[in-house]
């Protein structure tokens, strides 16, 4: 690419054909990535390796991805439509670097490392550092992402992703909250894992849960849209971080983190009504996350609108 | 400067001479003149342009036309038996009135042949997420979920 001036990588296309129709780019090469051997694999050893050709619908039909890391499984399928999913790449949706990426925000609170290959070599980001802006993320010219790392979370760690639209398809989110937590409960085994199969209240399934001392080792927020760039909830994630779940507890996760978004009035939404959804979003991820670390096997886990 | 390129396009090898910046869409309408497959938004959000590839439904006014060498292109053309019957999918919309206009149809068709290979019988919902990616502005659905139910559970299609 070196010797190529004005050229483009080209993975899914998705993204970039429509730049070009829409004039908003005009490459005089597209360099496909598409029929590179080995670059659409999914490796589960030592964590996960996301290889740079692996697509939204690959990521979906990931048995092993929906369990260890389901925030992942729920962000890939809700991108777009089915044929975009067929073809569009996680690596693509992490570079072209909307604010709205659905994938951005699960595989920050999965702590994805992004691997990247060039003229000068490989070398691996983390992905928080990756992002520079809307759009902006950092790659040098001649530079492609080849994949992305996730480290293993081992047992009682779960994970969600939220996408908040207005339409059922076909939408962007005004607000995608990802959560990753892990739980420990001193010395013996939990003993609350059926906590949210029943059709209590929140408040008491929260009730129980602290009574069992449940404690959230360690954890990760993520939001979407409410800033240039997918960003962390740091102030959010230390105050938990540590601590025995209670409902108190998470209403003022919640509230951190609404503070620490920086949402736009836009026509996807308006910024206090985004905020108001972060803190909501934020207290229901959590509590999936809590809910998939208790049942792991399950696959259901329904919307309870708390 | 145009390239030839080869793919197999409804069960037949064929060999096409394209310019690199055409998309698929344009080769199948403008070259091979298979007219079936609709151009709508051109922006992958309306899927009136769903053809499947190697199995897969695809957006093919995304598709650029390079990436189909070697490639197995099913477009709504190679539905139709080579008795001339319809294809089951395309008899339900006729006999349930899922075509109006007809301009999402065919995609529409594309769409749902791609979800009843994946699941042979897929439930209300999962019909409804396979074609999430069609516009119709005509129907309103109903008509397009019950003729692609009726077929649901055939077998094979």
């Amino acid at each position: 690419m070196g010797s190529l001036e004005n050229a483009k990588f080209i993975a899914g296309g998705t993204d970039v054909m429509v730049q070009i129709r829409q004039k908003k780019i005009a490459p005089a090469h597209l360099i496909s990535l598409r029929n590179i051997k080995g670059f659409a694999t999914i490796e589960t050893g030592d964590g996960l390796q996301i290889g740079g050709g692996v697509t939204h619908s690959d990521i979906v039909a990931s048995g092993f991805i929906q369990k260890q890391y389901p925030a992942l499984t729920d962000a890939a399928g809700k991108v777009g439509s089915r044929q975009i999913r067929n073809v569009a790449t996680v690596s693509g949706n992490i570079c072209n670097a909307a604010p709205s990426a659905d994938t951005a925000c699960p595989l920050l609170v999965l702590d994805a490392d992004v691997r990247v290959a060039g003229p000068r070599g490989e070398r691996r980001v983390p992905l928080d550092d990756f992002f520079l802006g809307a759009g902006r993320v950092d790659l040098a010219p001649g530079e492609l992402v080849t994949g992305f790392r996730l480290p293993p979370f081992g047992q009682n760690t779960g994970s969600a992703y939220i996408k908040h639209t207005r339409r059922q398809a076909m939408d962007l989110p005004m607000v995608g909250i990802a959560v990753r937590v892990t739980i420990r409960i001193d010395g013996s085994e939990i003993g609350c894992r059926d906590a949210f199969c029943t059709i209590d209240t929140i408040s008491n399934i929260l009730r129980r849960l602290e009574e069992e001392q449940l404690r959230c080792e360690e954890v990760r927020i993520a939001m979407g849209v409410v800033a240039p760039r997918p960003v962390r909830a740091r102030k959010a994630e230390a105050a938990l971080r540590g601590k025995v779940i209670s409902e108190a507890l998470f209403e003022e996760i919640a509230e951190i983190a609404a503070a620490e978004a920086e949402p736009r009035d836009s026509i996807r939404g308006e910024a206090w009504y985004r905020r108001e959804m972060v803190k909501v979003l934020t207290k229901r991820a959590l509590l999936i996350s809590v809910d998939r670390v208790l049942r792991p096997d399950d696959r259901i886990h329904p919307d309870r609108l708390w | 400067m145009k390239r030839e390129i080869t793919f197999k396009l409804n069960n037949e090898e064929r060999t096409v001479e394209v310019d690199p910046s055409w998309t698929l869409l344009y080769v199948l309408r403008e070259v091979l003149e298979l007219t079936g497959t609709k151009e709508g938004c051109g922006y992958g959000e309306c899927g009136a342009c769903t053809v499947m590839i190697d199995g897969l439904s695809v957006n093919s006014c995304l598709y650029p036309i390079l990436e189909a060498e070697g490639r197995t292109v099913t477009t709504i053309e190679g539905l139709r038996a080579a008795s001339g019957e319809l294809h089951p999918l395309q008899q339900a919309f006729v006999d349930g009135g899922a075509v109006q206009c007809g301009f999402c149809t065919a995609g529409m068709i594309m769409s749902a042949k791609a979800l009843l290979d994946e699941k042979e019988k897929p439930t209300e919902e999962e019909i409804k997420e396979g074609i999430a990616g069609n516009l119709c502005r005509c129907t309103g659905y109903v008509q397009i979920v019950d003729a692609i139910k009726t077929v649901a559970g055939r077998g094979r299609t």
